[in-house]
């Protein structure tokens, strides 16, 4: 009985449970190591940059980044309330817009916003060339009169560092500033501060409780400051421009002030996030969801095409003697084989009105010389040269398929008197129906990514959605849009894959044997 | 005791700068970005080709990306890993590019040569340094060539011959993208030319921009590669179309095609160099060295040779010859001369900057309808 309980041993005196599992974990191990170059090639070259560009379509950093201060400010802004934000939101503003010119970012924010509001691209990039010369000189020139200090930018730290809490504007405008002189590689305390300082000074001063200060050196400016004739940061941005007046600028900038939005994807089905909430787009600007609709529909006749032209040469090569079937077979793949450039570029001489069909059927007789065929730069183009691209990928699995239906259930069909058709339609075409699907799922998928046939011969009208995302990549540099656009594909590629294998079962395709 | 340290700090900074100025620390490879066929030849023939023959150390590699130069380097600069030296670009890429700060501000007398009578660079290109980052090379025109056999015996002399498809039916090819289109829908619409940018900058005028073109949609084949156009052309399949003055010159003094120019209201550009931000030191003396000699009076003179476009220097201007391989003059094939340039565009490089991202999602939303 003893020896039933006491565990069973290895030669080496462990137990054989422990033995083996260390056996089976170093197997494991030795097989996760040989895998694991493949894995972190896959980990870092493909799941990594996908879920990068999943990330950049509701990532929105940019605005808080280039004018922090003001989505601070405009916080506190109702629109309700009043039309255009209060002086604190301008101030903030333009604090925040002398600091982004010089670091070249304005106009970037600029253009992130347009897409939600055209015209502020125009706003932000006239605004940048202005707002260096604001009357806001006129406060630097009253401070250093009132006391040369005021030009030393030791004077400015020191009262960063002694009273900054009473004078929160100008101690972290200071800041800003010694990063972004330190940023050009310039050394801060031998440059003259900038109008923008003394505009947060004055506004600090104008703010603080009168004659608080520990450093009598404010307490003085203060008591002048109150006599300055005061610039009205409003009226500066008014005067270059009427839209910084109008509060739907303001809307939008606060709307999109958030880190993480969900602008882009409402972008990519023609809608977009307001103020007063989600709204459709102009009439003019909707043209995402006609384009995925676009896609969906060609992408299917593409596929019932290639299944149309490929079921019968597939049957052909299935049933041929096989050195006749092999030659066939070569006029299928040696296409495949064949750059794809090379191909559209060929369907482009093919079907242009001057080009070979056209001329034949003129020839022919069968078109009139005056009302050629326009076969490319449309969805027709586009159709016929991605069928013809598409073709072998529809051939190859229903062929292989085919392969593996025994002649023998065609002759028992026959010989039990079905006619030729019958023994067709009834036995033979059903057992290729696992080819059929492994074939569309491949052709649909290729076809609705497709990119560079449709951009040679689509013309305006047989682009697809690819096209577009490729625009906003290289193009208009809307890589957010692009990103939630390119989303949006992949999980209706992946939508369309899980219904098919509710529908049809995954496990019924076959590509070979 | 203060002269002695002097002294030192001077001997100290021989050391330092000696070695380093001596051996010149540059970059044997070089990255030029350009957009590749006739034109990217003709630098390669004017510039890289003799460039090479004076430091036989050097390795040139071309990229072909201008079209994407944008996208691209703010590509790079956002991983960190700016693989390009020189970058050709048109006038309002780099304008963006240097807004951004992608591309590095450039002192122009510094880094560029005077031309051979010692006028500074900045004078010799004149207004043609339309940002702080520009380098330009050449002048260019987007004008429009059309099929003299399609077009009876009334060639189109005026530019609003695209929009007349009674007297001229058939395709026609444009650019896809709003930049020129625009203007000259609005000049065929009667706007005068002077005022063609007040009226674009008005929802109502943009509007009626985008009606005048409404007439023609139907016929036309947008293009986006400057070799396209040629190629319709070639084969009939466009009536008229536009693109850059120098592809429809080789269109008809190289390849003899049936194609004639039509000069009116062509639209002149820049193209030029920009140095990307970010190159690292040794990278950065090549391209500079680099960049100082492919435009300097004598090379900017000779890539006229090779193509119509005009140089961008004005001490370049009388050294402009023959073509090197046709023997033909080329002076009158350039955008420049006056019996071309008697009815010009001027392109407005600020207000197609401030303007482009508005008017690019316009376009692009027309287009697609």
């Amino acid at each position: 009985m003893t020896a039933i309980d006491s565990p069973v041993l290895t030669a080496d005196g462990k137990p054989l449970k422990a033995s083996l599992r260390r056996a089976l974990r170093r197997e494991k191990a030795r097989a996760f190591l040989l895998v694991s170059p493949l894995l972190l090639f896959v980990l870092l070259t493909f799941i990594a940059p996908i879920a990068d560009m999943l990330f950049r379509s509701v990532e929105n950093g940019i605005v808080h980044d280039t004018i922090p201060r003001t989505v601070q400010a405009l916080r506190n802004w109702d629109p309700g309330e009043s039309e255009v934000p209060g002086d604190d939101v301008f101030e903030a503003f333009y604090t925040d817009m002398v600091f982004a010119v010089e670091r070249k970012s304005h106009t970037r924010l600029g253009s992130r916003l347009n897409y939600e509001r055209t015209g502020l691209a125009s706003l932000f990039r006239k605004s940048g060339r202005r707002v260096g010369k604001f009357d806001t000189k006129d406060y630097a020139d009253a401070f250093n009169a009132l006391d040369p200090a005021w030009e030393d930018p030791a004077t400015w730290d020191m009262l960063a560092a002694s009273e900054g809490a009473s004078l929160p504007r100008s101690a972290s405008a200071f800041a800003t500033w010694l990063e972004t002189v330190e940023a050009d590689g310039n050394d801060p305390f031998d440059e003259e501060p900038w109008d923008v300082l003394y505009a947060a000074l004055y506004s600090d001063l104008m703010q603080a409780p009168a004659g608080r200060f520990e450093n009598p050196l404010l307490n003085d400016a203060q008591s002048a400051a109150a006599r300055f004739e005061p610039v009205s940061l409003r009226d500066q941005f008014g005067a270059i421009d009427e839209d910084w007046l109008d509060s739907q600028v303001w809307r939008t900038i606060q709307t999109y002030a958030a880190r993480y939005t969900p602008g882009y994807f409402l972008n990519s089905v023609d809608l977009k996030l307001t103020a007063d909430g989600v709204q459709y787009r102009d009439e003019g600007d909707r043209i995402y969801i006609l384009l995925f609709g676009r896609t969906l529909y060609m992408s299917l006749v593409i596929t019932i095409s290639c299944i149309l032209l490929g079921y019968p040469v597939a049957f052909l090569l299935a049933n041929l003697p096989l050195r006749t079937a092999n030659i066939l077979m070569i006029l299928v793949l040696l296409p495949f084989w064949t750059s794809l450039l090379v191909r559209t570029s060929s369907w482009k001489v093919l079907l242009q009105q001057q080009g070979v069909i056209n001329d034949i059927l003129v020839a022919l007789r069968i078109v009139d010389d005056a009302s050629r065929l326009v076969l490319i730069n449309n969805q027709t183009g586009t159709i016929i040269a991605m069928t013809h691209i598409l073709l072998p990928f529809m051939i190859l699995p229903l062929y292989s398929v085919m392969k593996t239906i025994p002649p023998a259930y065609v002759r028992a069909a026959k010989s039990l008197g079905a006619t030729d058709w019958t023994a067709f339609w009834r036995v033979y075409f059903p057992n290729s129906v696992p080819g059929i699907g492994a074939g569309s799922v491949l052709v649909f998928i290729l076809a609705i990514g497709y990119y560079i046939t449709p951009e040679l011969v689509g013309g305006t009208r047989g682009v697809f959605i690819s096209n577009r995302i490729a625009y906003h990549i290289s193009s208009s540099l809307n890589w957010g849009l692009a990103a939630a656009l390119g989303t949006i594909l992949l999980f209706a590629v992946l939508l369309l894959y899980w219904t098919y294998d509710k529908i049809v079962g995954i496990d019924n395709v076959k590509l070979g044997g | 005791m203060k002269l002695k340290k002097t002294v030192l700090a001077a001997a100290a900074l021989a050391l330092t700068v000696g070695p380093t100025a001596v051996s010149a620390e540059l970059a044997d490879d070089i990255t030029l970005v350009s957009w590749g066929g006739a034109y990217q030849k003709s630098q390669h023939r004017a510039y890289v080709e003799p460039y090479i023959a004076d430091n036989p150390e050097v390795t040139a590699v071309w990229d072909e990306s201008s079209y994407e130069a944008v996208a691209k380097l703010r590509a790079m600069n956002e991983a960190g890993n700016v693989t390009w030296d020189l970058v050709d670009v048109v006038a309002s890429d780099a304008i963006r590019l240097c807004d951004e700060g992608l591309a590095m501000e450039i002192n122009h007398d510094e880094l560029l040569a005077p031309a051979p009578d010692g006028t500074p660079a900045s004078e010799d290109f004149g207004d043609l340094i339309v940002s702080d980052c520009f380098i330009p090379q050449i002048v260019y025109s987007t004008t429009f060539g059309y099929r003299t056999d399609m077009v009876g015996s009334t060639p189109p002399t005026d530019v609003c011959a695209v929009f007349d498809t009674a007297t001229y039916p058939g395709k026609r090819s444009l650019e896809k993208r709003p930049i020129n289109n625009m203007e000259w829908a609005l000049i065929c619409d009667g706007v005068p030319k002077a005022d063609v940018y007040d009226v674009l900058e008005t929802d109502e005028g943009q509007a009626r921009a985008f009606a005048k073109l409404d007439t023609i949609k139907d016929d036309v084949i947008w293009w986006s590669a400057g070799a396209d156009t040629p190629q319709l052309l070639a084969d009939g399949e466009v009536v008229i179309g536009s693109t850059y003055n120098g592809r429809l010159f080789s269109v008809i003094e190289e390849q003899d095609q049936p194609v004639g120019m039509l000069w009116d209201a062509q639209v002149f550009d820049l193209d030029g160099w920009i140095i990307p931000v970010g190159l690292s030191e040794d990278r950065l003396a090549r391209a500079k060295d680099f960049v100082r000699f492919a435009t300097d009076t004598q090379r900017l003179a000779d890539q006229a040779k090779y193509i119509s476009y005009g140089p961008a220097r004005m001490s370049s201007a009388p050294l402009v010859g023959m073509h090197a391989d046709l023997g033909i003059e080329m002076a009158p094939h350039m955008p420049t001369d006056p019996e071309n340039a008697k009815n010009t565009f001027l392109y407005n490089y600020e207000w197609w900057a401030d303007y482009r991202d508005d008017l690019d999602a316009k376009f692009q939303a027309w287009l697609a309808q």
